[in-house]
């Protein structure tokens, strides 16, 4: 439990709920990166919005990180990408390139991630965002079980 | 329908700025500490890291309100009408989706929200994870059909 951090969490949990509801109020916009991700070349007609808001999130995070040093893992800031699990005996650029694949198709497919349904969806009332959140955690769980990736 | 006016753009802008430092502050940019929430078999020894449910259900709430809010006004502040999500339905494709996001997110521990914010500090190989998720996403046009009009006919 050293690692274990609810005040952080909740400060930025609750930053997050303010950016989906300044989103959704401004402009009724759902906050779900994937969906403004995957929505940056044609035929989606309203990408300058999109850009606008992915590069602000970046320089967001990248001032943020110079305010605010030293949060984190074990201090492990800034944020290393974790090695494939050596047992599996496939090198983590391959690895990170599956799994990269996987987020990419899946999230389209299933039309949201973590933001999107996970704190717009199930915000909105909406099983499907509810199914779609068990569904993508159960699996998670299972696949970092499997794996053995942590 | 395509609004450019700067109050538009600047709540774009505002929003994501708030995500972002959001995510740094969470430290869910980390993906070790997502990975180590999503470890359920580290919860006898005491080494699970909760912290992410710590995250979300604040997000949750928040937003929860302000979809309350919204509930009372006929548009939002800077267009002409709330965007609802045009699936309705619970298919095979909602569950199938989420099923290979859940399996990616599980291996890499790096959903779409991180994945971008991460770049404030390029870790090594962290392009290779985005241009797969790149590569991903337009792939899943091809099986999902894009254009609203699809989209919409084909979720009734």
């Amino acid at each position: 439990m050293e690692s274990f951090s609810p005040l952080s969490a909740a400060i930025g949990g609750s930053l997050i709920g303010l950016a989906a509801a300044v989103l959704w109020l401004g402009n009724g916009r759902i906050a779900g990166i994937s969906g403004i991700f995957g929505q940056l070349l044609p035929p989606a007609q309203t990408v300058i919005w999109r850009l606008v808001f992915l590069v602000v999130l970046v320089a967001a995070t990248f001032v943020a990180a110079k305010l605010l040093p030293g949060l984190g893992v074990g201090g492990n800031v800034p944020a290393k990408l974790v090695d494939a699990p050596p047992a599996w005996g496939v090198p983590s650029p391959i690895w990170l390139a599956i799994a990269g694949l996987l987020v990419g198709v899946g999230t389209k497919i299933g039309n949201g991630c973590t933001s999107g349904h996970g704190v717009c969806g199930l915000a909105r009332l909406s099983l499907r965002s509810l199914v779609a959140v068990l569904v993508f955690f159960g699996v998670a769980i299972v696949t970092v079980t499997v794996t053995g990736i942590v | 329908m395509v609004v450019l006016k700067l109050p538009y753009l600047a709540t774009a802008a505002v929003s994501g700025a708030l995500f972002g430092a959001g995510l740094y502050v969470s430290q869910m940019v980390d993906p070790l500490k997502v990975l180590r929430f999503l470890d359920f078999t580290a919860i006898p020894s005491g080494g699970w890291d909760p912290s992410l449910a710590f995250v979300i259900v604040p997000a949750i709430v928040v937003m929860f309100i302000a979809v309350r809010i919204g509930k009372g006004r006929a548009t939002p502040l800077f267009d002409t009408a709330f965007h609802e999500p045009e699936y309705k339905r619970i298919d095979g494709r909602l569950v199938g989706g989420a099923a290979l996001f859940g399996i990616g997110w599980g291996m890499s521990g790096i959903c779409p929200g991180p994945a971008i914010s991460l770049i404030a500090f390029l870790p090594e190989n962290l392009w290779i994870f985005l241009v797969a998720l790149f590569v991903g996403s337009y792939a899943g046009s091809a099986i999902v059909p894009s254009g609203h009009a699809r989209r919409l006919a084909d979720a009734r």
